[in-house]
């Protein structure tokens, strides 16, 4: 049988299976940590940060860190709050993001949890880079303006063969993603669509549809992203 | 006691976001109730009368004249308000802003193909009166200090009417998850 370990989350006590990692051990326990590089199903990256936590007063990444026995975790604190705010104000001056006219409006991770968070104005000043389009593939989309780098399309989308489509190209803080151009150009509908659904954001568009839900009507509309796990209500 | 007074432009904007003012539908009726206005096109005053206490600011700065109006309000307004995406982070007005301008005026007065025909003379305005045309489009918080924001593309009338009243009032603003949109 697998040990079970306990530890507590802004003093509430938990328990979860040893070595289950702490986003999903907080899950099971009806607490939300917020995550935006992560995706379920694949192994973590630890690129956004926005899942930071105090783990016996060091921050750490929730997505990254299993769960150990008698682990003090402080998730909801003003000082992890304000962070975890500035993180994703700087993706916003960092990118082009015009929600206005992107089609991920509504169901956008980035946007949902900025809502979350009751951003009102990022406090940094606008950086506008000059971003690229890539429109070569017949049936995908790439918006450079509005990716954050999570690599959730790297580890998660394949062909039928198992090659890899998505990697990163240039360095630095010119790194972007870039569309192997032969696979690119033979995706399957259902491939997709898949990238479409695994980026977070805006950034991987299937081409000729969209805005499909009506404003209202879209998943973060009515309730804030997290609002399915929580059973301890702690909205910002 | 004398009512708090508003004033309200649009600069880089659509006029959406007045449209949405006016969205709060008959609570227009208790807001005049609530306040006055001065210069504002709700009302078209041109010219500030007099010292105002709240000013509601649509649109980004693109132009000199954005700038020149927006400092206006700054000096004639008590408290600042960035109404909508546009006077918040530029807005659709700031997606020319990975364009070189020159490229932006050919575009609009010399290649589009709206304008291909009917500039005969192949003239980009150019006349002294002309506002300039900023580098970029710039929010207003980064032109000059604005107390408020509230997003949106336009703001929900809802989200605007709250925060009117809680600036009369003096009373926190209720926010709730709804209201807050960027789109
Ligand atoms: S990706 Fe998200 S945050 Fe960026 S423009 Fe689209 S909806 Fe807004
Ligand atoms: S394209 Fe989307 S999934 Fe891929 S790295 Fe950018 S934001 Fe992440
Ligand atoms: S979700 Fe943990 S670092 Fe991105």
């Amino acid at each position: 049988m697998n040990q079970i370990v306990r530890f507590t989350i802004d003093g509430i006590e938990c328990m979860a299976e040893k070595n289950t990692y702490m986003i999903e051990a907080a899950r099971e326990n009806g607490i939300y940590i917020p995550t935006l590089c992560n995706y379920p199903g694949i192994k973590p990256k630890g690129s956004c940060r926005v899942c930071s936590v105090k783990i016996n007063g060091r921050m750490m990444t929730a997505c990254t860190t299993p769960v150990t026995d008698g682990m003090v975790i402080e998730n909801h604190t003003p000082e992890i709050d304000a962070l975890r705010k500035a993180i994703l104000e700087l993706f916003f001056v960092e990118g082009n993001h015009f929600c206005p006219s992107c089609e991920k409006g509504g169901i956008c991770e980035l946007q949902a949890l900025a809502y979350r968070y009751k951003i009102m104005v990022p406090r940094y000043p606008f950086a506008f880079p000059q971003r690229d389009v890539d429109a070569t593939s017949p049936l995908l989309i790439k918006d450079q303006n509005r990716c954050i780098l999570c690599k959730r399309c790297i580890r998660a989308i394949t062909d039928e063969k198992g090659r890899t489509i998505f990697a990163y190209k240039k360095r630095g803080s010119r790194v972007e993603i870039g569309i192997d151009p032969k696979l690119g150009k033979e995706l399957t509908p259902e491939t997709a669509q898949k990238a479409m659904d695994v980026c977070p954001v805006g950034a991987l568009l299937v081409r000729e549809k969209g805005f499909d839900i009506p404003i209202g009507e879209r998943k973060y509309d009515k309730m804030p992203i997290g609002s399915d796990v929580e059973k301890i209500i702690s909205h910002t | 006691m004398s009512k708090p007074i508003v004033a309200t432009t649009s600069l880089a904007g659509c006029f959406g976001c007045h449209m949405s003012l006016l969205d709060i539908d008959e609570r227009i009726l208790d807001l005049i109730q609530l306040v006055e206005f001065d210069k504002s096109p709700i009302d078209d005053i041109k010219k500030f009368s007099r010292r105002c206490d709240i000013g509601l600011i649509e649109g980004g700065c693109c132009n000199s004249e954005n700038v020149h109006v927006l400092k206006d309000f700054r000096e004639n307004c008590k408290i600042l308000v960035s109404v909508g995406e546009c006077a918040i982070m530029g807005g659709l007005p700031a997606m020319r802003n990975g364009i070189p301008l020159r490229e932006c005026l050919e575009e609009a007065y010399l290649n589009g193909v709206t304008v291909r025909q009917s500039n005969e003379a192949r003239i980009i305005p150019n006349d002294a009166e002309l506002p300039i045309l900023l580098d970029k489009v710039y929010p207003c918080h980064e032109v000059v200090k604005i107390d408020y924001h509230l997003p949106g593309c336009p703001p929900r009338a809802d989200l605007i009417w709250e925060a009117l009243i809680a600036l009369v009032t003096g009373d926190a603003m209720k926010m709730p998850y709804d209201v807050i949109k960027y789109d």
